[in-house]
């Protein structure tokens, strides 16, 4: 069973214009094997939440905490933080050129393992995980993201959460730029994944289509910085018909 | 200035002259001053045989040159050496295993070397010149491809950190014959290679490659001269560079003239360098003259950066330490190109002279 525990977090981006103030104070917990959707607007902090939890160098933590199980995320390194148990699904995951998906895959389950994968065994994982994504094994030898589709990107992602087992996930608009088929089985690998090692998701998304075939326990609204509103399922439901308006404009 | 006009005079070159204003001519040890006495030794040597190649010791009279040559070192090369090593390949016959020319060293003396290579017409041959140790050379590698034959031309810099290299690879491609070249400098004090290309056929073509890698007060110089002399050639060319540690040094020039008579031609030039460290210093010159717009295609990208962050993002994100993040950057960076050699047992000895040239730069 595991915690992460998100307080009054307050994040400033450096600009041209100097730091801005993106976070305004976010107050969250989410715990082993439950789905939080965050959604809001473009522009509302969404992903800027899940990149500084993940600790991107371009963002400035001005306040509040971070604790997964207790312990202060925002202390480690970025790497620190993946071995504790924390995943960023990326929406604009980044090419490697020359690093095949094989060796990069190995190479993060070594670290966060703390050992290399038995040759043997590590193989069939990984054949098994890239099946059930209808990924072809061919893809191994690609080079990381390079010339991917848009939905080759995103279950790569989701092989990764797979096969590197982390504690809580964040899903950084895994939907967007996918077809229907690709969005079906993205969120089956989610799914599969989530209920296999009892992971928490936090699933952030602008639109609700993902949230059919991805269930919320709970609903977040994001809105300049904060969370403005929570809920269950349902609030995603008056969202689909309403819109974000009646947020943006208070 | 084409590779045929305006040729030189003999002269001890200085560092006013363009050619030689980024190399730090006090470090050659005399190679290029006309004062000083340089040795002549064929300082390559082979252990192989196989039938339609011959390996021999000429005279130089023998080996007479069959190209012109602006570099002022070359041409003492010509001038001193008096045997000349002779790689030849029979016609129609491809010898399925590496040539393998190593150099042996004695002091660090300068001297000269030269090297005359010729592979008959639809001949094939790989050939691998493997310099390690201490050495103050200056050397000219002639290589003659006749018509429809293919060369995969290896050239090793692995040299000990007080070598001293000036070399000079160039290429005559006759008709329907490819020319691929890979270039790898990894060692040496100072390394300055001038690959060269010139066209005798159409349907002929250049595949040039190198990677190299400067660690502190190394000095490593490329100089790519492609002369689209006739119609209907082709070439490529793609050096990749990464440099850590103060005063690392690299240059590299990539000229590629396109003369008003090679109507049809094909070109596209790449240098691609990573600054790991502060007090390194990369320069990058692709050079493109066109004389004629009746080609297939002429291009040519040059880049000098930093480390994408977002790559080391995105590993780290990973669990993977930046340290091992940024050595898997690296040796994808290099791969590309050592990838292609199609020799494994030297693949992968490149790779961990890379991987021990970054554990000693980031120590």
């Amino acid at each position: 069973m595991s915690t992460l525990e998100i307080k009054n977090l307050q994040v400033a981006v450096s600009t041209d214009e100097g730091m801005k103030q993106i976070l305004r104070g976010v107050d969250l917990t989410i715990k082993s094997g439950e789905t939080h959707a965050i959604m809001g607007p473009n522009g509302s902090g969404k992903s800027t939440l899940a990149y500084s939890i993940a600790g991107h160098p371009k963002y400035t933590v001005t306040g509040g905490s971070v604790l997964l199980d207790g312990v202060d995320v925002l202390e480690m390194r970025v790497d620190e933080r993946a071995k504790a148990g924390l995943f960023l699904a990326m929406q604009y995951p980044v090419e490697v050129p020359g690093v095949s998906v094989s060796n990069f895959l190995r190479t993060a389950a070594t670290a966060i393992r703390g050992e290399a994968p038995k040759v043997r065994t590590w193989v069939g994982e990984v054949k098994e995980a890239m099946a059930s994504l209808n990924m072809d094994p061919a893809f191994a030898e690609r080079n990381v993201n390079e010339g991917f589709s848009g939905g080759e990107k995103k279950r790569h992602e989701i092989l990764q959460m797979e096969l590197l087992k982390p504690k809580i996930a964040i899903l950084d608009e895994t939907d967007s730029g996918l077809d229907v088929d690709a969005l079906r089985i993205v969120s089956e690998g989610v799914n599969r994944v989530k209920e296999s090692h009892d992971i928490g998701i936090m699933l952030i998304t602008h639109y609700t289509r993902i949230l059919r075939y991805i269930k919320p326990d709970f609903v977040h609204v994001f809105a300049a910085g904060r969370i403005v509103e929570e809920g269950g399922a349902e609030l995603a439901d008056k969202l689909e018909e309403k819109g974000y308006a009646e947020y943006v404009t208070a | 200035m084409s590779l045929n006009s305006n040729l030189l005079e003999s002269h001890t070159p200085t560092s006013r002259e363009e050619l030689w204003r980024f190399t730090p001519l006090a470090k050659l040890r005399g190679l290029h001053d006309l004062d000083v006495s340089l040795s002549s030794r064929v300082s390559l040597g082979a252990g192989v045989e196989h039938s339609g190649l011959s390996i021999s010791i000429v005279d130089a009279a023998d080996a007479p040159s069959n190209s012109e040559t602006n570099d002022l070192v070359s041409m003492r090369v010509r001038e001193l050496s008096t045997k000349v090593l002779k790689v030849e390949v029979d016609k129609n016959c491809e010898i399925a295993v590496p040539i393998f020319l190593t150099r042996t060293v004695e002091s660090l003396d300068p001297e000269v070397s030269r090297t005359v290579i010729h592979l008959g017409a639809n001949s094939r041959a790989t050939i691998v010149v493997e310099n390690t140790g201490s050495i103050t050379l200056a050397e000219e590698i002639i290589i003659t491809l006749d018509a429809g034959s293919t060369l995969n031309f290896v050239s090793l810099q692995e040299w000990e950190n007080d070598a001293v290299h000036l070399g000079h690879h160039h290429a005559i491609i006759g008709k329907d014959a490819s020319f691929i070249s890979t270039v790898i400098t990894l060692g040496g004090s100072l390394v300055r290679l001038l690959p060269t290309v010139e066209y005798a056929g159409p349907g002929s073509s250049a595949e040039l490659s190198g990677i190299y890698f400067a660690t502190s007060g190394q000095h490593m110089e490329h100089r790519i001269h492609v002369d689209h002399n006739l119609p209907h050639a082709k070439s490529r060319v793609n050096y990749k560079g990464a440099l850590s540690g103060d005063k690392a040094r690299t240059v590299w020039f990539g000229d590629v003239f396109i003369h008003a008579n090679a109507e049809g031609t094909d070109t596209y030039e790449v240098n691609r360098n990573l600054l790991l460290s502060d007090g390194a210093r990369a320069d990058s010159v692709p050079n493109l003259e066109i004389e004629t717009g009746e080609i297939v295609g002429a291009g040519h990208a040059s880049t000098t950066g930093r480390f994408d962050d977002e790559q080391l993002f995105y590993l780290e994100s990973r669990g993977i330490p930046a340290n091992i993040a940024r050595q898997l950057v690296i040796r994808g960076f290099f791969l590309e190109i050592v990838a292609k050699l199609g020799l494994p047992e030297i693949e992968e000895r490149i790779m961990l002279r890379i991987e021990d040239e970054l554990e000693k730069a980031s120590a």
